[in-house]
């Protein structure tokens, strides 16, 4: 393009004051206001360790350019691709250099907040490695996973098949002339799909495949595959293999497809820690009890639970605090005043915001409390099951299904339901809540579909009932459901004793109003399916609710515990004070959400639905001075939350106007495409009033 | 090293079968009505052949090509906007098409651009706000692009609230001359779509100071880049905003003016003028007029919700009957005597999800078009000097906007996770689509404040039907529940059976009965105990939805009843489907909002139970029609762009040709290999010899 000018300027701001009052002298009054200390509440929630550790790294990576994290934003997936790598490699280095633990890693990766390529070489194909390989094959697989020489990845779902297992097409059939698994995919369905980090960055794949011996179907076993040349990287004959395309979100990961044709692997890829395949006759030998891997299991979940209330925590924090400066409309009825002139409200004065806003804080705090709770009762079991007790498990693996089913979607919701709470530039990706919303997505899917679990966790559930009914549990395997399903079959007509709406703020009130409405719906339930002969696949709204009453109680009992057993070194009066009210706003509001059912098991009255919708307006009220410092008392940095909107200072405009001198577009004063596709029309105008004036 | 630039393919194996086209072939076979009679009386014939006219000619234009669309980085988004936006102006000429035939060119192509807002705001904006002059000036040459503008009213600091903007433009006497000016940074103009890259000319919205006296918010129309070169004009700083949620193909942008001067002539003058010379203002006529206009506006939203709905529903229906999962042991599928894994769509749960979207898109067909017809109806009416039907009319506007809007994209989500897996995938068609349309949720009004405007109109007519001034109306239902509401305010539901829920007369007045209920308790709160508007907020959000609830029921409902098409014999089949899709839409309405229609006291735990069991045994009833439903909305699959949602079911194939269309897959190996992977794999392969180069 020839220009009469220097295309090449960059546009700038003018060196402008937004309007006052500003976002910092905002913030300080709201934290002035905190009845409570944040540090305290901090350190009750993580431990002062962890954020110790947390502290040290953050300074690590804000130095490092692997994991500068504001270009993100700018960058096309291809980019973005070769920066997570960068990260991924750097990362390794860093590992080595300060001798980072598994936990360090967790902080590096949870600070950095994007996942990248490698990720599932660390969250599923080792582990998968460590479980099911014998010692040879650890030697030959885990121990060179270990020190990146090779790289995996873990192929299980396929392009026609995802949660159902039992239903997937792949074959590895053996093959005992030379001792050897043939993998073969049939059909275009049954190409694996999906997989993280196949699509261009693995050279191995732990592959589930159905087991074929002489002709025999064993279902789906895991076989560790080489796929890519390790010396050039690419992919091995008989093997297709790419990435699947762009998503949602997820960008920076290569999740990718693979198909085989009759590809040949030797007899020690299968991982034979639990069944064998004699070689040569291909005889096969059984898996032991699988129990004990239910418990890992609970582990896994307790850590997705963990973050789906970090979700919460972190689009609370962004939302409160950009709430906290967004000023929209004067208020008339109570006009907010700034140096003795009325300015516009701060929009985090609106009940309707606090509504919105403060129960998703207390939302956060109750699922993270109860990912504790579930981590403690986790070590619990495992302690039980060395002594042959394994009457928690079903219990405990039930609940941990649920509540992975109902906290994951309830941090979709509450994350995208901050964004829109910051108005317009909530759309904008430097409010920091997009990228985190795409990226979240999957997790309502994988680790078992939200939909489907509920169906396990309900399952439990109307046996547990069933057994009880027939006299069939033992009254001293007393365990969260077996309580509440006897306290309602000794009173199933009991009703709420509440008259006034402070009656709500009781414990043992709320644990009983739940307990009985999840015990209503699962005796309505077993009612529909043993009595009136109604299918399964017929009942699965209802399945899908008694699952999620289930789970909110268990949520309210874990808040109430983790408050209650609280020492007082480790809980001061203040900050018990104001989760005790976190904690009722929580029940009280997930109450009021779910108020139909509560009302139609005939256990709250309309009168008393009327009480209960006052009484978390009044909490809301109560809890509002706090706003800012509860979310300031999770503690997340600004690196973590890279936003323009939820910065800890409150400079709000100002780092929303320097991330914009950012943008590539504004790096030209003239876009690219000007000449071609605007200039002709603008130009012929100017030409006809040129020839006008003629 | 071999060729690396081999792209990577697919071998050419088929799916397992049955394939998805005979499944949907099967779908269709259950259809209980004639699909085609349904779409004309939707669109009607006419429309419909303009669509294929119109398809016939994008499909076959490279400047319309969608295939890359999903691969595409920012840049190359607004690059590939700008030749559309071209290549349709041609177009145009060359078709000679009209209005509706471009609007329906921009509705398959399904993508905002550069231009979009030059031709959705700025030119109705200067066609309602010029003067005979200022027509000549701006809005002839807007209309041959001979200036390009956009519409700039909010700021950083600033959005919904318009008398809150900083932005000024100051009269100076002397010159005749208007002097814009952004006194600070939140006054920045920011989020105006086609400014950041595109616009020569803005209408600025600013607050106008004749003689030092604030007179608020006026728009004025400014050029902004040099029609030479396209450089900014000097005292103008201006940029795009930077990456956003969706909407990337648009080149939002921001604009600050530094004591920037303007003639006299830029502001819009037809209805408040300043005198040149003195800086005297003459105050605007009766603004209501401009009402009637935004009620217009409103409808085509709604109508556009419509749309959006159908386009998820579509795919998610599409793909649930071809997605299989699990075999239902109780009543496995079979296909040629061999048991099956059961198509999801078969699963309740599945269409519990399904088919009350299905009957939301229908309720906002009818309601939109219901809405044109009132706009209508009130424009003769207020030409006439008869204001009566006004107010009515644009509360409820306000307040479907706001629901239908939430509906939508709350909806556009489910669908897209009731994909499964592959609806995370952007060849899903509904990834983009979401972020695209988000938007709608917050322009045209907020839509929690939109609510406000609502309620504030319904606790006035409460007041009024209390104090015995507002009567009973052929037009205004809002007048009508309440008073229905007030001579029995302890009415109960007469439901005995879950037929009889089925009653469109019991329907109407249990939403009635409560909307009406919500307005009573929370005008005695306010009126009555003294609670202040801004502590009742939540309240008001939900009474305004319970009363726009009423109203897309009530309209379904009641169009079926009156529309004389449906009462022809050859129709009949159709009716029956319809009818079953408005009794779902309004059990399926009122059981996700039971706490309320309990609450009131209209209805009883027997009743929610009975409820609960009408809501399933509909979704049997309609499930059969459930693709032909879909179908009927008619949408090209050029239009849905989504591997998943096809016509023809062929799903995988299309799924994977995608995929091969990623341009990761164009190379064997990955570029950062040798960088990032290569020296940690090779330390592997060669221990000895890597641990001696590092000695």
């Amino acid at each position: 393009m020839v220009t009469s000018f220097n295309n090449n300027v960059p546009t700038k701001f003018p060196k402008l004051q937004p309007k006052a009052p500003n976002g910092p002298d905002l913030l300080q009054i709201e934290r002035s206001k905190a009845s409570f200390d944040v540090d305290a509440l901090s350190k009750f929630t993580y431990g002062e360790e962890f954020l110790k550790r947390k502290d040290k790294i953050l300074k690590i990576l804000e130095a490092e350019p692997a994991f500068e994290k504001t270009q993100r934003f700018f960058q096309g997936r291809h980019e973005r691709l070769m920066h997570a790598y960068e990260k991924d490699k750097r990362t390794i280095e860093l590992s080595e250099e300060l001798g980072w633990t598994d936990e360090d890693r967790y902080i590096v990766n949870l600070l950095y907040d994007q996942p990248s390529p490698y990720s599932l070489h660390y969250t599923m194909f080792l582990p998968t490695l460590k479980n099911q390989c014998n010692d040879e094959q650890i030697k030959l697989f885990y121990e060179r996973a270990l020190r990146h020489e090779i790289i995996g990845c873990y192929a299980q779902t396929e392009l026609g098949h995802g949660s159902n297992i039992q239903g997937l097409e792949t074959t590895a059939t053996y093959i005992p002339e030379t001792n050897e698994f043939e993998i073969h995919s049939p059909h275009l369905t049954s190409s694996k799909w999906w997989i993280g980090t196949l699509g261009k960055t693995a050279n191995y794949a732990v592959v589930m495949a159905r087991l074929m011996i002489h002709g025999k179907d064993y279902g789906p076993h895991p076989f560790c595959v080489q796929i890519r040349s390790l010396e050039d990287h690419r992919p091995l004959p008989g093997i297709t293999v790419g990435d699947i395309g762009p998503k949602f979100g997820y960008n920076t990961i290569d999740n990718g497809f693979m198909m085989f044709n009759h590809y040949r692997v030797p007899h020690i890829a299968f991982l034979a820690k639990f069944t064998q395949v004699k070689p040569g006759t291909g005889e096969y030998v059984k898996p032991v009890n699988a129990r004990l891997s239910y418990g890992t299991m609970v582990l896994t979940r307790a850590g997705i639970v963990n973050g789906s209330g970090l979700v919460l925590a972190r689009g609370a924090t962004v939302a409160i605090r950009y709430s906290a400066i967004r000023r929209q409309f004067v208020d008339l009825d109570e006009p907010r005043k700034w140096r003795n002139e009325i300015i516009e409200t701060p929009v985090i004065d609106y009940t309707q915001q606090q509504y919105r806003l403060l129960s998703i804080v207390a939302n956060a705090y109750a699922v993270i409390y109860a990912s504790q709770e579930l981590r403690d009762q986790y070590e619990v079991n495992q302690e039980q099951m060395q002594k042959g007790n394994f009457s928690f498990l079903a219990d405990l693996h039930a609940s941990s299904s649920g509540l992975k089913s109902l906290t994951t979607t309830m941090a979709l919701e509450g994350l995208e339901d901050c964004r829109r709470a910051c108005g317009g530039h909530g759309f904008s990706l430097f409010s920091g809540l997009g990228f985190a919303y795409q990226d979240y997505l999957p997790f309502v899917t994988f680790e078992g579909d939200n939909y489907v679990l509920t169906q396990q966790t309900t399952r439990y559930l109307l046996k547990t009932f069933r057994s009880l009914i027939a006299g069939k549990t033992n009254t001293e395997q007393k365990n969260l459901t077996t309580t509440y399903l006897s306290q309602y079959l000794q009173n199933p007509n009991t009703t709420c004793p509440a008259i006034s709406g402070a009656e709500f703020l009781n414990p043992e009130l709320i644990l009983t109003a739940f307990g009985y409405r999840a015990a209503y719906g699962v005796a309505q339930l077993v009612e529909e399916l043993d009595q009136n002969g109604r299918s399964w696949n017929s009942v699965l709204v209802d399945v899908a609710r008694v699952c999620k009453a289930h789970c909110q109680l268990v949520l309210v009992q874990s808040f109430f515990v983790r408050i209650q057993q609280a020492s007082e070194k480790d809980l001061g009066p203040e900050e018990r004070k104001v989760l005790q009210s976190l904690a009722y706003l929580f029940a009280l509001h997930t109450m009021e959400k779910d108020v139909a059912e509560f009302l139609v098991s005939g256990y709250l009255s309309a009168a008393q639905s009327k009480l209960l919708k006052r009484q978390v307006l009044d909490l809301v009220a109560l809890i509002r001075p706090n706003a800012v410092s509860l979310v300031d008392a999770f503690s997340f940095p600004d690196y973590f939350l890279a936003s323009a909107l939820g910065r800890y200072d409150g400079n709000v405009y100002e780092a929303m106007t320097e991330y914009v001198e950012k943008e590539p577009l504004n790096q030209k004063v003239v876009v690219d495409g000007y000449e071609k596709y605007i200039k002709p029309f603008v130009h012929r105008g100017l030409q006809r009033k040129n020839d006008s004036k003629l | 090293m071999a060729n690396d630039n081999a792209p990577i393919q697919f071998p050419n194996i088929p799916p397992k079968g049955p394939n998805g086209d005979l499944l949907l072939a099967a779908e269709r076979a259950k259809a209980t009505f004639d699909v085609k009679s349904l779409t004309k009386i939707m669109y009607t014939e006419q429309y419909l052949k303009k669509m294929d006219k119109v398809l016939d000619v994008l499909e076959n234009d490279p400047a319309f090509d969608k295939s890359d669309r999903y691969h595409h980085s920012r840049p190359e988004k607004i690059a590939a906007s700008l030749w559309k936006d071209k290549r349709l102006i041609e177009l145009t000429k060359e078709h000679n098409w009209d209005e509706e035939e471009v609007g329906i060119a921009n509705f398959l192509y399904d993508m905002s651009t550069p231009f979009t807002l030059h031709y959705s705001m700025f030119i109705p904006t200067l066609k309602n706000q010029t003067t005979d002059e200022q027509k000549k000036l701006f809005l002839e040459r807007a209309l041959k692009h001979h200036i390009i503008g956009c519409y700039a009213q909010t700021e950083l600091g600033h959005g919904s609230n318009v008398q809150g903007l900083e932005t000024t433009a100051t009269y100076i006497n002397e010159t005749n001359e208007f002097e814009i000016h952004s006194p600070t940074l939140t006054a920045a103009k920011w989020w105006i779509g086609g400014l950041g890259r595109a616009a020569n000319h803005a209408i600025v919205m600013a607050r106008l100071i004749l003689n030092g006296k604030d007179f608020g918010p006026h728009p004025f129309c400014v050029q902004i880049r040099s029609l030479e070169d396209h450089t900014p004009l000097p005292g103008i700083t201006v940029g795009d905003l930077g990456p956003k949620f969706g909407f990337n193909s648009v080149d939002n942008g921001f604009i600050m003016f530094d004591h920037y001067r303007v003639p006299h002539i830029s502001f819009l003058a037809k209805y408040s003028q300043v005198k040149p010379g003195s800086g005297e203002y003459v105050k605007p006529p009766n603004a209501k007029l401009s009402y009637g206009t935004m009620v217009w506006v409103r409808a085509n939203i709604v109508l556009g919700v419509r749309m959006a709905i159908a386009k998820a529903a579509t795919v998610a229906v599409r793909y649930s009957a071809v997605r299989k999962q699990f075999v239902d042991a109780a009543n496995p599928r079979k296909w040629d005597n061999q048991v099956i894994e059961t198509p999801v769509i078969d699963y309740t749960m599945q269409q519990y999800r399904l088919l009350p979207a299905i009957a939301s898109a229908y309720a906002c067909y009818f309601t939109g078009r219901d809405m044109m017809r009132l706009y209508e109806l009130n424009q003769a009416e207020m030409a006439k000097g008869n204001f009566g039907l006004l107010a009515d009319l644009h509360a409820s506007s306000s307040g479907l906007k706001s629901l239908t809007t939430t509906m939508a994209v709350s909806t556009i989500e489910d669908m897209r996770r009731a994909c499964g897996g592959h609806g995370y995938s952007m060849f899903s068609g509904l990834g983009m689509f979401y972020q695209d349309y988000l938007p709608n949720a917050t322009w045209e009004g907020d839509n929690y404040i939109l609510t406000q405007q609502t309620a504030r109109y319904l606790l006035k007519t409460y007041r009024n039907v209390v104090a015995g001034k507002a009567v009973a109306s052929e037009y205004n239902f809002t007048v009508n529940y309440l008073l229905q509401y007030l001579q029995n305010p302890n009415a109960k539901c007469p439901a005995t059976t879950g037929a009889d829920l089925l009653n469109p007369e019991l329907i109407l007045s249990a939403f009635g009965f409560r909307a009406a209920y919500g307005i009573a308790k929370t005008a005695e709160l306010i009126d009555k105990q003294g609670h202040s508007w801004n502590s009742m907020l939540v309240e008001i959000n939900r009474i305004s939805r319970a009363h726009c609830q009423y109203m897309l029921v009530r309209t379904f409902i009641v169009s079926l009843q009156t529309d004389e098409r449906f009462a022809k014999p050859e129709n009949r089949d159709l009716l029956k489907v319809l009818r079953n899709l408005a009794s779902l839409f309004a059990l399926y309405t009122m059981e996700q909002e039971l706490g309320e229609f309990l609450t009131s006291g209209y209805f009883n735990s027997e009743q929610a139970a009975l409820l609960k069991q009408q809501v399933i045994a509909l979704l049997e009833e309609i499930r059969p029609n459930a693709v032909a439903l879909v179908d009927a909305f008619a949408l090209p699959d050029y239009y849905l762009n989504s591997a998943l949602g096809r016509y023809d079911g062929k799903v995988y194939e299309s799924y994977t040709k995608a995929a091969e269309g990623e341009p990761l897959n164009k190379q064997l190996v990955v570029e950062g290999y040798e960088q990032f992977i290569k020296p940690l794999v090779h330390d592997g392969l060669n221990p000895a010899g890597a641990q001696a180069a590092k000695l």
